[in-house]
């Protein structure tokens, strides 16, 4: 689903952040990104996301080649990713519902149609009661859920999360957890970036790609 | 920001979208005054344009259905007949409705403003006036009855207002086509604070640019919420400048209704006639208008693609 073959990464003319990485994804497969803070899990996560090109190295996607993408064919493989920002990336002047019903709007689907559904996934992430509030008066967690709603909308193939446990507490961040593994379970491919150790050892069968000196070591 | 009615289990009513480029921005409300300021300005010369070329086709109107002979005193002939027989030639004219000859009576009242009354002017070689008036819709072949009068008298020379119709046409033209530079370049203005208006919306927007990608907006789809967005703002400015515009016309229109015969109307009348725009003169204003609204929201879509295009 994605492989990466020698993938090298400098941002502008600095040092090399990511060094010779080669991995893949597989469908239905569940992983965790981890690493110390600035190692390059945002930056790993921006290149699957095809918003960074690779200094170096082959990027394939879907089973197409990266570089060859035109825009039209990185906005249709985007709309198979779900990504659920360390930042969130709510759009402050829309409702709760409108920032989780954006993907399905942007494809020109009338609300009509969607509505419903969107209510549902809001309900399960357990913000039935904030789908009218808009992001700056939702708490912490609560945008990350918002956040992870939106990712979640679309069905996406791939589930990309960066940070997802950041501002939550504990138990909440083993609901999330729960939560997208029971995605995993319905068949979405789910790269989970962070550095919550106590967490990941509480899941300590499940694969590891962890980065460190700009090199990245798979743990099966 | 007022905090959010908790909806106990309410399914979202429908209603209309909330645009994805925020409405109301420093940078929108800025761009709104100046096309709603351009555009006020843009309709003021066009109606001032479309006034003074209505005014000089009325003088023109009213002057070419006039012309005069003038019969000249000379020593040695008697103007009475030369009067006489000038207005003999001028009836066989064709298309001439009336023909009037002056007799020295009136000749003496029309000089009377500039020489007061009670002189005696019977001695004084004053020269005589025919006035002769077209028939309507006729026109009077200036040349050919000069030629004639030139023929039969050698003291009457025939004024039929061409050179004086001419300079004032001239005139005329001068000044809409100066309201026409005034308007160009009224707009050429309008399109360039457009044009960095809408970058630095854009910029002002760069964040949620970036999320309608991530989330799988098409390049089509963000320039068409943009587009959007200045379509709005530009209606709005330009429903303003050119309402007032409108408005201004109408007040105009009035005051020198008002003021008609007094001091200064006169002269204000002449030149843009009653201020009375007329329906022409209005559609034109909310013509400029919509083309304003409609070439920002056009452009900025334009600027938009280029600016997406350039986000690779
Ligand atoms: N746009 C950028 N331009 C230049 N350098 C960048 C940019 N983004 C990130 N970096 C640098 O790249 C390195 C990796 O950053 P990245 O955000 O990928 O780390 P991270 O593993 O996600 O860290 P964290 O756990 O704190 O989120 C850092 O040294 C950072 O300063
Ligand atoms: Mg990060």
């Amino acid at each position: 689903m994605v492989r990466f073959e020698n993938v090298g990464l400098r941002y502008d003319m600095g040092a090399e952040i990511l060094k010779d990485l080669s991995f893949s994804i597989a469908p239905e497969s569940f992983q965790f990104l981890t690493g110390p803070s600035g190692a390059g899990k945002t930056t790993l996560l921006r290149l699957m996301l095809l918003s960074l090109k690779p200094t170096r190295g082959l990027i394939t996607l879907f089973g197409r080649d990266a570089a060859t993408l035109d825009k039209d064919a990185v906005t249709g493989l985007r709309r198979r990713i779900g990504v659920v920002f360390q930042d969130f990336r709510l759009l402050d002047h829309l409702t709760t519902y409108e920032n989780v019903a954006l993907p399905l709007r942007v494809q020109g689907r009338e609300e009509a149609g969607y509505r419903a559904e969107v209510v549902e996934l809001l309900r399960w992430v357990g913000l039935g009661e904030r789908m009218g509030a808009h992001p700056p008066v939702l708490s912490g967690g609560e945008k990350q859920r918002a956040a992870i709603a939106r990712a979640l909308i679309m069905r996406p193939e791939l589930l990309l999360a960066d940070e997802p446990t950041g501002n939550v507490d504990p138990p909440l961040a083993r609901r999330l957890l729960r939560l997208f593994m029971e995605l995993h379970r319905s068949g979405t491919a789910v790269v989970i970036a962070t550095h919550d150790l106590a967490l990941m050892d509480q899941f300590s069968h499940i694969r590891r790609l962890v980065l460190g000196d700009r090199r990245l070591t798979v743990y099966e | 920001m007022s905090e959010a009615a908790p909806e106990p289990a309410a399914v979202p009513r429908p209603r209309r979208e909330v645009p994805l480029v925020p409405a109301a921005s420093i940078a929108g409300r800025a761009l709104v005054s100046v096309i709603a300021i351009m555009t006020f300005l843009a309709a003021l010369a066009a109606g001032g344009a479309l006034l003074v070329a209505g005014t000089s086709r009325d003088w023109q109107a009213a002057v070419s259905r006039e012309a005069t002979v003038q019969v000249r005193p000379m020593p040695g002939r008697d103007i009475d007949a030369d009067v006489a027989r000038a207005a003999e030639v001028a009836r066989a004219a064709p298309g001439l409705a009336a023909v009037e000859p002056f007799d020295k009576g009136q000749a003496e009242k029309l000089l009377e403003p500039w020489l007061g009354t009670g002189l005696d002017l019977g001695d004084l070689p004053i020269p005589r006036l025919i006035v002769l008036r077209l028939a309507p819709g006729a026109r009077l072949d200036g040349p050919a009855l000069a030629a004639a009068l030139a023929a039969a008298l050698p003291d009457a020379t025939l004024d039929d207002h061409a050179a004086w119709q001419g300079r004032l046409s001239a005139m005329a033209d001068a000044l809409v086509g100066i309201a026409g530079v005034v308007v160009l370049l009224v707009l050429t203005a309008l399109g360039l604070a457009v044009a960095f208006a809408t970058r630095g919306v854009m910029a002002g927007n760069r964040e949620i640019i970036g999320v309608l990608h991530f989330v799988g907006a098409e390049d089509r789809f963000i320039a068409r919420e943009f587009q959007r967005h200045f379509l709005r703002l530009g209606l709005q400015g330009a429903g303003l400048g050119g309402g007032l515009a409108a408005l201004a016309f109408l007040v105009a229109n009035l005051v020198t209704a008002h003021l008609a015969g007094g001091a200064g109307a006169d002269e204000v009348e002449a030149l843009f006639g009653t201020f009375a725009l007329g329906p022409r003169g209005y559609g034109a204003i909310a013509a400029i208008a919509l083309g304003t609204a409609l070439a920002t929201g056009w452009m900025s879509r334009a600027i938009v693609f280029r600016h997406l295009r350039g986000l690779g």
